[in-house]
């Protein structure tokens, strides 16, 4: 009897673990493509862009402190937002290994931001039925946010592949050099699947139908080519990074990191 | 209707007087019942005042500072105690601007937003706020904050800011 009840409590613990791994993943591509298109202000090709791509860093921020918060929460060790945003380091970040990669030119942001908003509509509108009423109150949010990012990105994506020679040029390279970030999006592992078990987060088979159908779409519609399938094993979700995120995460916790504890 | 919940009533009518009075920091000509940021007031049976505010936008810069005024608006008002309570759901949707802030906005020269549902479909004129011509333009999605979009009026060629719907 007892130890039926622990195993139950056991298990129970288990599934709050997981499901604190699933929220900081959320939360932390988030942070890391807010803090990539934070990178653009002062910069963007022309003032309405600059001030359209800070609103969606903005955005992205906003949901990041939402899902870190709750991740700290579930974690139960005391760290908030602000604790796991500035003080871990590169392989304690879970964010997709698309999210790091850097702003380049103006179409190698429009790619990831149009692949990533085109992820995070399927996530979202998937977790905003969530078992989890936090999860869900928070997706719900989200993806009201989303749909107009996404609206920015692809219409960019659009523009710029069915542009001028040059814009289709750049906008089909960086296709072909992101793509291969693309198959870890909707790729289960062990956490994937027991968010789907529980009711929490959407299955992804389901997911990367919907998800494939929208960017075959956009793409005819940009006159771009998918390129052919070459998936790279980057698992960002698990903490396996490129180089390019240590880089980031210097500029974003330098403060911190010299001045620990320094507040506004 | 008892002695009692008409007490309770007229304090909860009190604070929301109050909070009719803090201003959106933005965008101070409306307040924050104005946008619809309020959405709740409760007096508990200790007496204790709570109050439940949500975001507009995930990242609206202007969402701590909204807390810090209605928390020294409520102590000023010898509500020192009083709880604020963060409300995520539903979500914040630019149809709970009040009638009131419509006209506000209006008058301050921001035209207020179409009904949400329409957002996300073939959008409808926006009215120039300084001479009313429907024969307006968006330059851009993104405005000067979170909650504004960019607007051109080809009628009085001035440039204006729309409520973003969502």
């Amino acid at each position: 009897m007892s130890a039926g009840v622990a195993g139950v409590a056991r298990r129970e613990r288990s599934l709050e673990q997981a499901l604190c791994r699933y929220v900081l993943r959320l939360g932390d591509t988030s942070l890391v493509l807010g803090q990539r298109l934070g990178e653009w202000i002062g910069h963007a090709p022309a003032l309405e862009e600059d001030l359209g791509l800070a609103n969606l860093s903005l955005d992205l921020i906003g949901q990041a402190r939402l899902l870190l918060s709750y991740a700290g929460e579930l974690e139960g060790r005391g760290r908030d937002e602000d604790a796991l945003a500035f003080l871990r380091d590169a392989p304690e970040f879970l964010n997709l290994t698309l999210a790091e990669q850097p702003n380049g030119d103006f179409a190698d942001t429009i790619v990831r931001q149009w692949l990533i908003d085109a992820w995070q509509l399927e996530i979202y509108e998937g977790l905003a039925g969530s078992t989890d009423s936090r999860l869900a109150a928070i997706a719900a949010k989200a993806l009201k946010e989303t749909r107009y990012h996404y609206r920015f990105s692809s219409n960019w994506l659009i523009r710029l592949g069915d542009g001028t020679e040059e814009s289709r040029r750049r906008a089909q390279r960086a296709l072909d050099s992101l793509w291969r970030f693309t198959a870890e999006l909707f790729a289960p592992d062990e956490v994937d699947e027991r968010m789907a078990t529980a009711g929490i987060a959407p299955p992804l088979a389901a997911a990367a139908g919907r998800f494939a159908a929208r960017i075959a779409a956009d793409l005819g519609a940009a006159t771009l080519t998918a390129p052919g399938s070459h998936a790279y094993p980057w698992h960002g979700k698990r903490g396996v990074h490129t180089e390019h995120l240590g880089h980031l995460l210097g500029e974003m916790q330098h403060l911190q990191r010299t001045y620990p504890g320094a507040r506004w | 209707m008892s002695a009692a919940e008409r007490v309770v009533d007229a304090r909860e009518e009190r604070v929301w007087q109050l909070l009719r009075a803090v201003p959106d920091p933005e965008i101070p000509v409306v307040s924050i019942v104005d946008l619809g940021i309020v959405r709740y007031v409760r007096v508990a049976a200790d007496g204790r005042v709570h109050v439940g505010l949500t975001p507009t936008y995930s990242g609206c810069p202007a969402t701590a500072v909204i807390r810090s005024s209605t928390q020294a608006a409520l102590a000023a008002a010898g509500y020192g105690d009083a709880q604020l309570e963060e409300v995520l759901a539903p979500p914040w949707t630019s149809d709970w601007v009040t009638a009131q802030g419509r006209a506000k906005l209006a008058a301050f020269g921001i035209a207020p937003p179409a009904p949400a549902a329409e957002a996300q479909g073939a959008a409808r004129a926006v009215g120039c706020p300084r001479c009313g011509s429907l024969a307006t333009e968006r330059i851009s999605e993104f405005g000067s904050t979170p909650c504004k979009a960019h607007y051109r009026c080809s009628a009085c060629g001035e440039p204006f800011d729309q409520f973003k719907c969502i």
